[in-house]
């Protein structure tokens, strides 16, 4: 056995974060790992990482005992992390990134760094892993995949043994999911422990041996290869069954009014042109690969990078949106892709976030009033069910699901005709995601026209009225919601046609 | 007041305690009021310095605009004879077109603040000593400013008239920072500029504001600093003056990462500043040592922040992490 943990328990004031926890990896095995946020995943890899001291438990690797481990010995014990959020170096090339700290030296005491013998040593570590790059390649230039693959690259150049995969496809597309899945079987076929944490049950159930599934702190359940699937999962991470993910309209979408984008380019695909409409009240699912176009569309619309020709028009009226300050003044509102960066000031209270669009709003002769303020965001906070203990809290304090809450409440508290959500799940826990579904849905039914970008198939089909699907720059197609499902999408996604219905599909 | 102004208002009455002790002089009213005209002096333009530091930037050339608009003030009462309100606005007017052009500068075209700013050093001294063939301009050939003279540098039951300015200033200035929808915006933009943005913020205005703000400051500064001195030699006046307000702007609290500070942080900065090189007079340590004292006291003082912060979050931070792990 590569890897035993054995009754770990972690206590943090008043929170029981790790709680007997034991599970166990074996030489060549993939053992998926599952559970809300919050249930126990980072601080049970912050044990293995040596970055979190156990209280109770033992940690066994290769049959000898550690009562904790400090990262060093994490390190030299073979245990190597694959990180949700990277840790390359940008600035660097592949083979710098994947020896950093290892560097092959020459010269004797001037330790100059020996860059023939790094690119040597992992050249072939890179040919192992599949990678269409060099280890010359400047990382900048990498695709957020190829920069996995260096990661994946270092764990092995140090000789690592049990590699743990935390969120890896969070931002890959398709294809490169799927390359990563061969990545892992290749690893597993050369006896290589892996741990893959991910929220997207479809991947552990492709690649995962044994899933253990935790919640609140404990293991709720281990299931060996026959018994993973989507259900079993989802009931042993929540507790309860899942109801289906989608809720129709309250009413049907009305025609006509929305938004309506003509002949739309971006700086993205300067040679595409792009035409879509939205009813009000209807959830659009935005579907495609990483780099179809999809953010650049919500980038335009919402005047990041103003369209360089087209017409966007709301509710019948022509708009001309130069900034977002513009596109907010009509109405048109953008949950980012990314809210730690874009969506929030994560040092700023939640009540500072909620009301910064609309300050003037709540300000006299120039001065805030922090009564009205505080009393939005109060609203929003029971409106939205943030988990906070009052609106004055920071907001870089919430976990990720709270703080969409609170990028969503900076909207709500204004009037949104449309809303672009970028992205609105991603490392948002199960339950959460479920009152963001609820929340969109109740916004649809209010009038307002939803545009949801998501890479996430299963958000998309579960959640959108309609699908527009977008290969290269541009519409590929539009699907009805009977014509929703996931090899249509991936044909369009792919820049063919859908299989039946092919009558059906409406020319956009 | 936050937890950095009361450390710092207390290492204030602690050193101001010791020095007293030293040397009862230190609480004379003759010492005390020329203490809290230069308080006055430097206050000023620090708080102008502190907002641009809030917005992320920094302004290194003060220093230098006090020798231009001082020289130019200078030039046109004393030399052409222009009526002294007009020179005022012209001065005030100036300072304002400076901090316009380094604000466009840095959020037009995207120059960095340090850059920009360390220009304006090297140009506007330059400048200076070219208008004046590097001559010291003196202020006894003007006529008619008596009156300016008294508003100056003049005094109210006592209480120089730069310490009220700065008490004004800083009223005000704390207002527009701290209650005002532009102060919030400062601090949004200083914090996050993209999410700033994103939340329908005209950022690069925001940021150039501080700068107009900062450059208007810093010509009520040279006026008031050119009655006090009563002459302006181009090539020393105002040398360093920069790294004062540096200086205070940092010790108040104000984070060169942007987004951090406050107005009376700032003015307690430059008390102690004030305050330092003051004991450095009274006690009869070697002038040439000034800079050394107020070096090392800020050194220890940022350290003993960074220690109390650790030693706050500390436990802090253990339960933070526990709260994280219970609300996912």
């Amino acid at each position: 056995m590569l890897l035993e943990l054995e009754g770990i328990g972690k206590s943090y004031p008043g929170v029981r974060a790790l709680d007997d926890v034991s599970l166990h990896l074996a030489a060549g095995e993939v053992l998926g790992l599952v559970g809300e946020n919050g249930a126990g995943k980072s601080t049970l890899m912050k044990v293995l990482g040596g970055v979190v001291r156990p209280d109770a438990g033992r940690i066994r690797l290769h049959g000898r005992d550690f009562p904790q481990l400090s990262v060093a010995e994490a390190g030299a014990q073979g245990i190597a992390f694959v990180h949700q959020e990277l840790s390359v170096f940008d600035n660097l090339d592949v083979a710098a990134n994947v020896l950093m700290g290892r560097e092959p030296v020459w010269g004797g005491p001037l330790r100059l760094v020996d860059r023939r013998a790094a690119r040597a040593a992992v050249a072939p570590l890179l040919a192992r892993l599949g990678a269409d790059f060099g280890p010359e390649a400047p990382v900048a230039t990498l695709s957020i995949a190829q920069r996995q693959m260096v990661e994946i690259a270092r764990a092995l150049s140090m000789q690592a043994r049990i590699i743990i995969l935390d969120e890896p496809t969070s931002s890959l597309t398709l294809s490169e999911t799927d390359r990563l899945l061969a990545t892992i079987a290749a690893l597993r076929e050369a006896g290589t422990g892996i741990i893959y944490i991910s929220h997207r049950l479809g991947e552990i159930t492709t690649c995962a041996d044994r899933v253990t599934c935790l919640r609140d702190g404990r293991v709720v359940g281990h299931l060996a290869r026959g018994e993973i699937n989507h259900a079993t999962m989802t009931r042993l991470m929540i507790g309860r069954d899942l109801k289906s993910l989608y809720t129709p309209p309250a009413a049907v979408p009305r025609e006509g009014g929305g938004l309506r984008i003509e002949g739309l380019v971006t700086e993205a695909f300067p040679d595409r042109s792009i035409d879509l409409a939205l009813r009000p009240g209807e959830i659009l699912g935005l579907a495609g690969l990483v780099g179809a176009g999809r953010t650049s569309l919500a980038r335009a619309l919402f005047g990041v990078e103003p369209a360089l020709a087209g017409r966007i028009s709301l509710g019948g009226e022509e708009l001309r949106i130069g900034s977002p300050r513009e596109a907010i003044a009509q109405g048109i509102y953008l949950v980012p892709e990314d809210r730690k960066r874009s969506g929030l000031v994560l040092d700023m209270s939640i009540a500072e976030n909620v009301s910064l669009p609309d300050l003037d709003g709540h300000a006299r002769a120039g001065l805030v009033s922090g009564g009205s303020e505080a009393r939005a965001a109060e609203a929003q906070r029971q409106s939205l069910r943030i988990r906070a203990p009052g609106v004055a809290v920071r907001a870089g304090t919430l976990s990720g699901g709270n703080q969409q809450k609170v990028v969503l409440g900076k909207w709500l508290a204004m009037r949104p005709r449309a809303l672009i959500f970028d992205e609105p799940t991603r490392g948002v826990d199960v339950g959460a995601k479920g009152e963001i579904y609820a929340l969109m849905r109740g916004l649809a039914d209010r009038g307002v026209a939803v545009l949801m970008i998501s890479s996430d198939m299963e958000e998309v089909i579960g959640v959108s009225d309609r699908v527009a699907v977008m290969h290269e720059g541009r519409i590929a197609g539009t699907l009805a919601r009977h014509e929703v499902n996931e090899p249509n999408i991936l044909r369009l996604a792919t820049g063919q046609r859908p299989e039946q219905h092919m009558a059906t599909v409406e020319a956009v | 007041m936050g937890r950095k102004e009361l450390g710092l208002a207390v290492l204030i009455v602690a050193i101001a305690a010791i020095t007293a002790t030293l040397n009862p002089q230190f609480l004379s009213t003759v010492n005390l009021m020329n203490m809290a005209n230069l308080i006055g002096l430097f206050g000023i333009f620090s708080i102008g310095q502190g907002l641009i530091v809030i917005t992320g930037g920094i302004d290194l050339s003060v220093g230098s605009m006090f020798a231009l608009l001082g020289v130019v003030f200078l030039d046109l009462t004393a030399n052409m004879g222009v009526a002294w309100p007009i020179a005022v606005l012209v001065v005030l007017a100036l300072g304002l077109l400076m901090g316009l052009v380094h604000g466009l500068l840095v959020t037009r075209l995207g120059l960095q603040p340090f850059v920009v700013t360390l220009c304006g050093l090297l140009i506007y001294r330059g400048a200076a000593r070219y208008y004046t063939g590097d001559s010291t301009i003196s202020l006894g050939y003007a006529e008619g400013l008596d009156g300016l003279a008294w508003l100056a540098a003049g005094r109210s039951y006592g209480v120089p008239h730069s310490f009220f300015a700065l008490v004004i200033v800083a009223v005000i200035v704390g207002v527009v920072l701290h209650r005002s929808v532009f102060g919030r915006y400062l601090f949004a933009v200083g914090r996050n500029e993209e999410a700033a943005r994103y939340s329908g913020i005209r950022t690069g205005a925001v940021v150039t504001g501080a700068y107009v703000l900062g450059g208007l400051l810093a010509g009520i500064s040279a006026l008031l600093l050119v009655f006090y001195t009563s002459s302006v030699s181009p090539s020393s006046f105002g040398n360093f003056y920069e790294l004062y307000a540096i200086a205070a702007a940092v010790l108040g609290g104000c984070s060169l990462r942007g987004g951090e500070g406050s107005v009376l942080g700032i003015v307690l900065g430059t008390v102690l500043l004030q305050v330092l090189q003051n004991l450095v007079n009274i006690l009869g340590i070697p002038s040439s040592l000034n800079f050394a004292v107020m070096g090392g006291v800020i050194l220890i003082g940022a350290l003993a922040d960074r220690q109390l912060a650790r030693r706050r979050s500390a436990p802090a931070r253990v339960a933070a992490k526990g709260a994280v792990a219970a609300a996912e």
